[in-house]
């Protein structure tokens, strides 16, 4: 295939969601409820906050505060760009939702028009006019800061928050379609889309208090990542579940917890009649499943750990301890006053639990990207201390020995917990044609609990034992 | 040539079986009209035939496409008219037609050539630049047929074509589809307009709880649940001092002095014969008429839930 009959080939693939995208936008400029919030937040909004930072610069300049005025212009800058962009929630859950509702969704899935095709339709005329109405509005804020005369934010900044205002509506209209393949109403997907707003609230909040913190605002970049990858793996989600059948399958919206019990019990159980049975025919097979996860997971630990060893040249803390001596004093200390007794065990293991929950909670609202965050912030940790107290003196075979008879459990328990999110994550993304949404979820939470219970919880529970009771007098007794 | 194809086609949504191995074939030319009671099947029957729902078992083929294997072959070769018409109440006729026109991937050229004349057809050119929303339901339902017809397909799927008209603009429809028939289309109806079902349907199915419980013409589908053909004569003089004859196939089912209700059996042959049986043994027979078969007391005898009328005797 050549190259111009390759480009035609793309043009008329495309080119039905194009006339999809062409229709939906220019009914949404004749509903003046669209249109009216737009012009508002896109025209008299930045000219409010021009307004508003100019009164904060002569406030905090009375008072010797400049700097807080000057964080303030790129958070405003933010806030006016994200405004906007909250409408496209609105219209995509009106778009895919709303249509379903007023039933005129079903001659558009009588057309020859391939799923992707109306997808993409729709997510474009979803993200598009509200994203233009961000850079509109956030050009008037920065036109109006520079009529008036006050210094605007480097280029640099301005690049960030025109980029991340960008992935966030593509996040949160990605998220939305999720939303709307499940619910059968506007008023349901707008209880569902709580699910959206409320962490992209959050999110700006962090956003937000980097911004004001002003070290660098270049680890925004990371957020820029973070949800490019969130947005990646939501439209994923939302293909995979945007099909003919579904959208059509269910008429109303009812909790049957029966089914919902007997569900998850199934793909918990495996249907196994003892614990021995459970892990020889369920627990065991899904760990051989998940191999290729705990393969990815163990990598990004390893970058982890790196990462970790490195930072000791950036973040170059003085620590008190520089001998094995002053360790083993501390050890011995903690040993005569018991520390390591009975109850440190179920301390270590409740903390390591809750680790794992965390990346479990993590994990199942960011489809296992921020799942991996608590096991990369440890192996961070160890690479970090590590190497500071290498440098400072104490041998590497002493913090080997420090680490590796409860890490040998330990580590592999938190590996493997992690793993467990991230396929359950990719389970939920893998299109489907049997299974409903909600038959993905349960079965995905019952994978991870499967796991968690069957392998990290033993495995945590041993490392807590070695890390109490051998490793201290391990090394002791070798040091 | 069979334009569509259903052969033990079924559908189950978690534990329900909506559609249990129903089976059928519509040919060239031919309407079939498909009746039922609400939450027969006949939705979920017709999602199929569209590729929008995937059968759980069995197989169906529309102008000769598998609707798994191809279905945008088969939305292409297509036209559906929905339970809801599904308007977009922003836009005009003109712009709605034209933008599934595109959807069907036709030309500008053709798809507007074919707006003009659909729109003309079923009356609507006068209203083309007005909203959508300020249509009246029988200006949006005549639309939204107008809208199955864009890209001239060859198989009609139409639910509820007639439902909220007046009566001159339900008869355009009809006639819309009867002169539609004649381009060799295959056409399936769902309606509940039983009149409407006996004037246009070659076959009528009757779905009941998923199942088939009746594949046949209409005439015999009055034969098979009505019985035996009944005629009413009226006499000049007075037969209570008569018996009329019977046998042969002719069972005299109740007499009175001026009138009398008589079934005869293959009544092509016997009907003329007996008549001129009475006629010459002296009867004056003033009128000689075949009592009028409801559809509407065929179809609700078929669709009792009585075990009489269970599946296996009405098929």
């Amino acid at each position: 295939m050549n190259l111009k009959t390759a480009s035609n080939h793309i043009r008329r693939e495309l080119h039905p969601a194009w006339v999809v995208t062409r229709r939906e936008v220019r009914d949404q400029f004749r509903d003046w409820r669209v249109i009216i919030p737009i012009v508002v937040l896109t025209a008299f909004f930045p000219y409010l906050m021009n307004f508003t930072v100019s009164q904060i610069l002569d406030f905090v300049a009375q008072y010797g505060g400049e700097i807080i005025g000057e964080r303030m212009i790129p958070f405003l800058l933010m806030i006016v760009g994200f405004f906007p962009i909250s409408v496209s929630l609105v219209i995509s859950l009106d778009t895919f939702v709303g249509e379903k509702e007023r039933g005129s969704i079903e001659p558009l899935l009588d057309t020859p028009l391939k799923n992707w095709q109306l997808y993409l339709g729709k997510l474009l005329s979803s993200t598009v006019p509200p994203l233009l109405g961000s850079y509109l509005g956030m050009g008037v804020y920065l036109a109006g800061l520079a009529l008036r005369g006050i210094t605007l934010p480097e280029p640099a900044v301005i690049l960030i928050i025109f980029t991340l205002t960008t992935v966030q509506a593509l996040m949160m209209v990605s998220g939305a379609v999720v939303v709307s393949v499940q619910a059968t109403s506007v008023r349901a997907a707008n209880l569902l889309a709580s699910f959206i707003i409320i962490p992209s609230a959050l999110l700006i909040q962090v956003e937000s208090v980097l911004m004001f913190w002003g070290r660098s605002v270049q680890i925004l970049w990371w957020f820029v990542l973070g949800l490019v990858i969130l947005s990646f793996l939501l439209i994923r989600a939302g293909l995979s579940h945007f099909q003919r059948e579904k959208l059509l399958g269910r008429e109303i919206d009812v909790l049957n917890f029966k089914w919902i019990l007997r569900t998850f019990w199934q793909a918990l159980t495996g249907k196994a009649r003892n614990p021995s049975e459970w892990f020889r025919i369920s627990v065991r097979p899904a760990l051989r499943e998940m191999r290729t996860a705990v393969w990815c997971v163990s990598a990004l630990g390893m970058v982890a750990l790196i990462v970790g060893w490195n930072l000791v040249k950036k973040l170059d803390f003085a620590i008190p301890i520089d001998s094995v001596q002053g360790l083993n004093q501390n050890l011995q200390s903690m040993l005569d006053l018991a520390f390591f007794s009975g109850a440190s065990i179920v301390m270590i293991w409740l903390q390591n639990l809750r680790a794992v929950l965390l990346t479990g909670v993590l994990g199942f609202l960011t489809f296992g990207v921020a799942g991996t965050l608590p096991l990369f912030a440890t192996m961070t940790l160890v690479g970090y201390l590590v190497h500071l107290l290498n440098l400072g003196g104490i041998p590497m075979l002493y913090l080997l020995m420090m680490l590796l008879p409860h890490g040998l459990f330990e580590i592999p328990g938190l590996v493997i917990g992690t793993g467990a999110i991230v396929h359950a994550a990719a389970k939920i993304i893998t299109p489907s044609n049997e299974q409903t949404i909600g038959e993905v979820w349960l079965q995905a939470l019952a994978f991870w609990l499967k796991i968690i219970l069957g392998v990290c919880l033993p495995l945590l529970l041993i490392a807590a034992v070695v890390e109490a009771w051998i490793t201290p007098r391990l090394l002791l007794w070798l040091f | 040539m069979n334009l569509i194809e259903a052969d033990a086609l079924s559908k189950t949504f978690d534990d329900f079986l909506a559609v249990d191995r129903v089976s059928f074939q519509v040919g060239n030319g031919r309407v079939m009209v498909l009746l039922g009671p609400n939450g027969a099947g006949k939705t979920t029957t017709i999602r199929m035939l569209t590729s929008i729902l995937v059968p759980s078992s069995g197989s169906a083929r529309i102008a000769g496409h598998d609707v798994v294997q191809h279905p945008e072959r088969v939305r292409a070769a297509v036209g559906v008219l929905t339970e809801h018409h599904g308007l977009y109440k922003r836009m005009n006729a003109d712009e709605y037609l034209d933008f599934f026109g595109e959807l069907y991937g036709l030309r500008p050229t053709e798809y507007r050539q074919r707006r003009d004349q659909l729109l003309e057809q079923f009356g609507l050119a006068p209203v083309r630049r007005q909203r959508l929303g300020e249509y009246s339901k029988g200006m949006r339902q005549k639309l939204a047929l107008s809208r199955a017809l864009i890209h001239e397909p060859s198989v009609l799927l139409l639910d509820e074509p007639t439902s909220a008209m007046d009566p001159a603009s339900a008869r355009m429809v009809r006639d819309a589809i009867h002169s539609l028939r004649s381009r060799n289309r295959a056409i399936i109806l769902c309606t509940h307009n039983l009149a409407e079902a006996e004037e246009l349907a070659d076959q009528i199915v009757i779905l009941r709880r998923g199942r088939i419980i009746f594949n046949e013409t209409t005439e015999g589908l009055k034969r098979k649940l009505v019985g035996v053909p009944e005629y009413r004569i009226l006499f000049e003089e007075s037969v209570s001092e008569r018996s009329l004859p019977a046998g042969d196939g002719i069972r005299v089912h109740s007499q009175t002095a001026y009138q009398a209700v008589v079934e005869i059996s293959q009544p092509q042959t016997n009907a003329a014969e007996y008549l001129r049986r009475l006629v010459n043994s002296g009867y004056a027979v003033r009128e000689f008429a075949q009592i009028e078969q409801s559809l509407e007391q065929a179809y609700l005898d078929a669709i009792r839930e009585s075990p009489e009328n269970a599946e296996g005797s009405l098929t």
